[in-house]
């Protein structure tokens, strides 16, 4: 495989660090300000796309920043993987960022310059972990993450959001210095390094219980991966304005967490190790449990908000389940979920967000007849849930159908048997609300009308519903990265 | 002139320290300029004597011309440099920042004292580090003790002489039973000087005598490190003295006491004492290692004033360095030597720090951070740098001394430790992180009325952050921390020099 | 049994340092506690000195003409240095005394403890 020098990758990470400072001295002009970030947001997708080209003919892109210690580098590395959650998080920053601007503008927030500041330092980190070359750069983006993200969860500084902005820290925090950094440390006594690679760097290195055990420690290590028990972060993390919760918790966060999952198990692992040891169908049963279990809890939720959170436990380990199967359909599924379900979700983040700064209303029980009132909001809701629950024409499908390949494949009824029973459960609690918007009359004390949130706020939420459409209709893409990333580690 | 570098490292600051008295009479300012000519000649002769351990390895200068063992050996090797540098440098930063910071703490009349006894302090732990006879280890750390304990008693409240007094009885007890010690070495080789103590020891390892003298060496030098459960002199010490004098103590003291240690246990009794020992040394230094780590935290965990919580935290880095001293191996090793590097870097910009606060607003509580982000910006960044480096955020130092710790730790077997070292971190990340999010957060005490968010229009507060002479020091060794976090390769491979010919 | 009471030297370095420690610790006087700190830093003087002690020998000062057996001066010298080092100690101490008299008035430690904790 050709490697190639570039320093495009830094470029990628320094676009919005060089905002954060821009942000920051224009705070008094709030136009200017909000330039900055789109600004930012625009030219780094343009220089993720620039490498696209370069990665789907088959090269990687490399660049070795700084040495810290002898087996601690800080490198970077662009390959079909990386280019996914690039790509998906980037595009979706560009959306994000006029979604934001409207809705703070619309509820005139407080502390706007600190809050784009923190913005763009959190998808400075994503980018950084999307292109990390070894597991010490991308712990050291992981936790810029963390760090940066808790600020925006606490920006309300109310009690309670302070609250769950602690809660946050905590489990992330905890999690990566008690399991995460452990399990580096005992990678890189064993393997003698940290870098990626594609069939592993474990495997003869150590016996099969102490691999099994550093296994664990990852998986306990990376809760941004929203697995159970660690996963109550998300929903305490609702505290946070949408905005914040539409792309962090849709995409960069929980995408970062499981994007490290999948560069975890294919790249330090490897397919074949994971096989033999039999770790595949450890994980694989984890994951079930928590989509079944993060269903049934979503089903409870009357805000809104929080069942859109336990959605996300219950799909991000649809992720996990599919790279667990270890098998070609399931790594392909896994793969391209993180984009589709990113697209999905954060229609679906932006329209609670809309409802609120339209009608100031959070739960699902005020919320008969909202259809009429915003009827485009309200399709592009119905568009996400049908991408969610798998119904063609929409992008949620194609995972699905890749997933359900990869269980045949691997040979596991029990998997799916899962897959199709939380389907039913995603329909369970997603449905009703569609029902009740469209189907169901509004309360007697409400304005008649189209009462539409303003325009920058429905427009991104109308594009990104387009986007799961347009996700099944023209998959080539994302499955073309997929499928180079299946070759590279089978 | 070059040749006597190691002699006029010790008589600078010597003279220099009995000049100053008498010059101060004229105005203060002058002792202040004589104390920082003097440490920056001392930081620049220790930079020139690294360069010549590079290139020769190591340096022994004879003390007078008088041939060792009769005479006082001044013997320099990576382990010496490595701590010098560090002495050297706080030394420095410390006289900068002392210039306006003493103008609150201690009266006009008294600070050309101030400076001598200062000086007098750097004095005695720079010839500790350098010199290769062990009485003369003695007599310099009385020196450096006797200065300290006059400093700690200068401090602003009656606690402070009571903190000074209490240092100075269980500081003399240590000196004593060091003194002590080296009486019986004495007695039983016939020689002071640690390159020839060493060579002639090995065949008495067996005999009670030198058991004992070892026992009474590492109790002593245990009392001036404040290694758990001697070191309860050590909070109010740091707490009630001068903010300057809890910096440069906090960064250099403890480094110094650990250095002798290291010294003691590794040059004058080598690794083949340890296994002579009728019973397992290295766990009892472990045990005491991981209590102190343990305790260090949880007790800083408990505290309302910030030097005292500092203070605590200290006592957990000093487990840190005598948990690597203890498992005996050259990562181990270099761990501790690391560990000593950023403890005297993150621990010298938080103090910094806090003086600064204590100039401005006179009060050291943690209540009284709430909301100073906005009031002293730099002195709160470099405060949260620090911070974060002493939670063990990667690409800060902290990072680099728990890396070699915990992989030294899984090298010699001992995975147990690993959990007890991230627990310490999860520890010191909470009281970090509570003092954090108080001053950036937080509103300042009387702007609660304008606390719950919607609100536009914020009367903006005004930056009224410490004067120049305490922010460079200050904000300059918290990048430090930033610096050595990512370019650690500099100081590791000098500490893995010294550590390999510690542990031959 | 005889020979371990003739070593009467270690004897009495041994009761000093035990006294002095004590002293130390137990007493609440200041100006007590600074006595027994001396006390004990004699202990290891007379340590020392009777190390220098060899058997026949005179003081080591060089007597031209025959041949002499004289004592180790080294230790006596150090010890020297060591009793400066024990004056300087004990001058410092008993100045930081007299200021705490004067802040507190007691030098009994139980009672400024318990001063210290009302002030804190």
């Amino acid at each position: 495989m050709e490697i190639i020098e570039s320093a495009r990758p830094v470029y990628v990470v320094l676009v919005s660090l060089l905002a954060v400072i821009l942000i920051g001295i224009s705070g008094k002009y709030p136009n200017l300000r909000e330039l900055w970030t789109m600004l930012a947001a625009l030219l780094k997708f343009g220089l993720v796309v620039s490498m696209l080209p370069t990665i789907l003919a088959g090269k990687v892109i490399e660049f070795h920043v700084t040495r810290i210690l002898p087996g601690l580098d800080i490198a970077f590395r662009v390959d079909s993987l990386g280019m996914v959650l690039a790509l998906t998080a980037s595009f979706l920053w560009i959306i994000t960022s006029i979604y934001t601007i409207g809705y703070m503008r619309s509820l005139k927030e407080h502390a706007q310059t600190r809050f784009f500041m923190c913005f763009a330092i959190a998808m400075s980190a994503a980018m950084g972990v999307a292109f990390s070359a070894n597991v010490f750069t991308l712990f050291v983006f992981y936790e810029m993450i963390t760090v940066s993200t808790f600020a925006l969860v606490a920006h309300e500084e109310t009690p309670e959001a302070i609250k769950g902005a602690r809660k946050y820290l905590v489990y992330l925090l905890g999690t990566s210095v008690f399991f995460f950094l452990p399990a580096i440390f005992l990678t890189y006594h064993y393997a003698g390094t940290l870098d990626f690679a594609s069939h592993g760097i474990l495997a003869g290195k150590a016996s099969y219980t102490i691999i099994s055990i550093i296994f664990v420690l990852y998986i306990a290590g990376i809760a941004k991966a929203g697995m159970m028990p660690f996963h109550s972060w998300l929903p305490a993390a609702m505290v946070a304005p949408t905005p914040v919760s539409a792309l962090l918790h849709a995409v960069a966060v929980v995408k970062v967490g499981v994007f490290t999952v999948l560069r975890i198990v294919l790249f330090v692992f490897g397919v074949d190790l994971l096989q033999k040891i039999g770790l595949g169908v450890f994980l694989s049963y984890f994951a079930s449990f928590t989509i079944i279990a993060a269903s049934i809890l979503a089903l409870k939720q009357d805000n809104l908000k929080l069942r859109l959170a336990y959605s996300t436990v219950s799909q991000l380990s649809y992720i996990i389940l599919g790279v667990a199967l270890l098998t070609p359909s399931g790594i392909t599924s896994s793969i391209i979920h993180i984009t589709i379900h990113a697209f999905s979700k954060i229609t679906l983040f932006f329209v609670a967000g809309a409802i609120f700064v339209a009608t100031q209303k959070k739960y699902i029980s005020q919320m008969n007849g909202i259809g009429r009132r915003m009827p485009f909001t309200m399709a592009a809701f119905t568009v996400g849930v049908l991408s969610m629950i798998a119904v063609p024409p929409f992008g949620g499908f194609v995972s699905k159908w890749y997933l359900l390949l990869g269980a045949v494949e691997a040979n596991m009824l029990p998997i799916l048997v899962v897959i199709v029973a939380s389907t039913l459960l995603n329909a369970a609690y997603f449905l009703p609300i569609v029902y009740a918007a469209f189907f169901k009359d509004p309360p007697a004390d409400e304005v008649q009308g189209v009462h539409e949130a303003p325009l920058m706020i429905v427009v991104p939420l109308v594009i990104t519903a387009l986007g799961t459409l347009a996700l099944f209709i023209w998959p080539s893409l994302l499955l073309n990265l997929a499928k180079m990333v299946v070759t590279l580690v089978m | 002139m070059i040749k006597h570098l190691p002699a006029l490292l010790i008589v600078i600051p010597l003279l220099t320290a009995i000049i100053t008295h008498l010059i101060g009479r004229i105005n203060w300012v002058l002792s202040w300029y004589a104390v920082t000519i003097a440490t920056f000649i001392s930081f620049v002769i220790s930079l020139s004597l690294l360069q010549t351990v590079l290139v020769q390895g190591r340096i022994s200068y004879w003390m007078g011309g008088w041939e060792p063992p009769w005479g006082i050996e001044y013997a320099i090797d990576y382990l010496n440099v490595f701590v010098l540098i560090i002495v050297s440098f706080m030394a420095f930063a410390g006289a900068i920042y002392s210039r306006n910071n003493i103008n609150v703490e201690i009266d006009d009349d008294r600070k050309p004292f101030f400076y001598s006894v200062y000086l007098l302090f750097v004095t005695g732990l720079m010839g500790m580090v350098i010199t290769g006879d062990i009485f003369n280890i003695y007599v310099f750390l009385e020196i450096t003790s006797l200065s300290g304990y006059a400093l700690v008693a200068l401090g602003k409240k009656r606690q402070a002489l009571v903190a000074g007094f209490n240092y100075l009885v269980m500081g003399t007890v240590g000196a004593t039973f060091f003194l002590l010690g080296i009486g019986y070495l004495y007695l039983m080789t016939g020689t002071l000087n640690i390159a020839d103590l060493a060579a002639r020891l090995p065949e008495f390892y067996q005999t009670k005598a030198i058991f004992t003298a070892f026992a009474f060496i590492v109790v002593g030098l245990s009392i001036k490190l404040a290694v758990f459960p001697l070191g309860f002199w050590l909070p109010n010490a740091y707490t009630y003295a001068p903010s300057t004098v809890s910096a440069v103590m906090a960064a250099t003291g403890s480094k110094v006491a650990a250095y002798a240690l290291i010294r003691v246990m590794f040059t004058v009794f080598t690794l083949n004492f340890f296994a002579e020992t009728p019973f397992n040394f290295q766990y009892i230094l472990l045990i005491f290692a991981v209590a102190a780590i343990l305790v260090g935290s949880i007790m800083a965990l408990a505290q309302t004033d910030i030097k005292k919580m500092l203070a605590f935290s200290s006592m957990g880095q000093i487990g840190y360095i005598v948990l690597g001293i203890s498992l005996m191996s050259v990562t181990g090793m270099i761990g501790s030597l690391v560990v000593l590097l950023n403890d005297a870097l993150m621990k010298g910009a938080l103090f910094f720090a806090v003086g600064a606060v204590v100039y401005r607003t006179g009060l050291t509580s943690i209540e009284n951070f709430r909301g100073l982000g906005k009031k002293m910006p730099w002195s709160m960044a470099a405060f949260t740098i620090a911070g974060l480096s002493m939670t063990g955020v990667p690409l800060t130092v902290g990072f680099v001394s728990k890396w070699y710790l915990a992989v030294a730790s899984i090298e010699s077997g001992m995975w147990w430790l690993v959990p007890i070292i991230l627990l310490s971190s999860l520890l010191t990340a909470i009281y970090f992180w509570r003092i954090i999010d108080s001053i950036w957060l937080k509103p300042a005490p009387g702007e609660e009325s304008l606390e719950q968010g919607h609100d536009y229009h914020r009367t903006p507060v005004k930056a009224n952050d410490a004067p120049l002479s305490m922010l460079i020091p200050t904000f300059t060794i918290a990048v430090l921390c930033i610096v050595f976090g990512v370019f650690a390769y500099a100081p590791v491979s000098l500490a893995e020099k010294a550590a390999v010919i510690l542990l031959k | 049994m005889i020979e371990l009471l003739a070593k009467y030297n270690y004897w009495i370095v041994i009761i000093l340092l035990t006294t002095g420690l004590y002293g130390v610790m137990a007493r609440q006087n200041l100006i007590k506690k600074i006595i027994a700190l001396n006390v004990f830093q004699t202990a290891v003087l007379l340590f020392y000195v009777s190390m220098s002690k060899i058997k026949g020998g005179t003081a080591p000062i060089v007597m031209h003409g025959q041949e002499h057996i004289y004592d180790n001066p080294l230790p006596q010298v150090l010890m020297l240095t060591a009793i400066v080092v024990g004056i300087s100690t004990t001058a410092v101490a008993l100045t930081i005394v007299m200021h705490i008299y004067r802040e507190y008035g007691t030098i009994e430690e139980d009672r400024i403890l318990e001063m210290n904790k009302h002030n804190d």
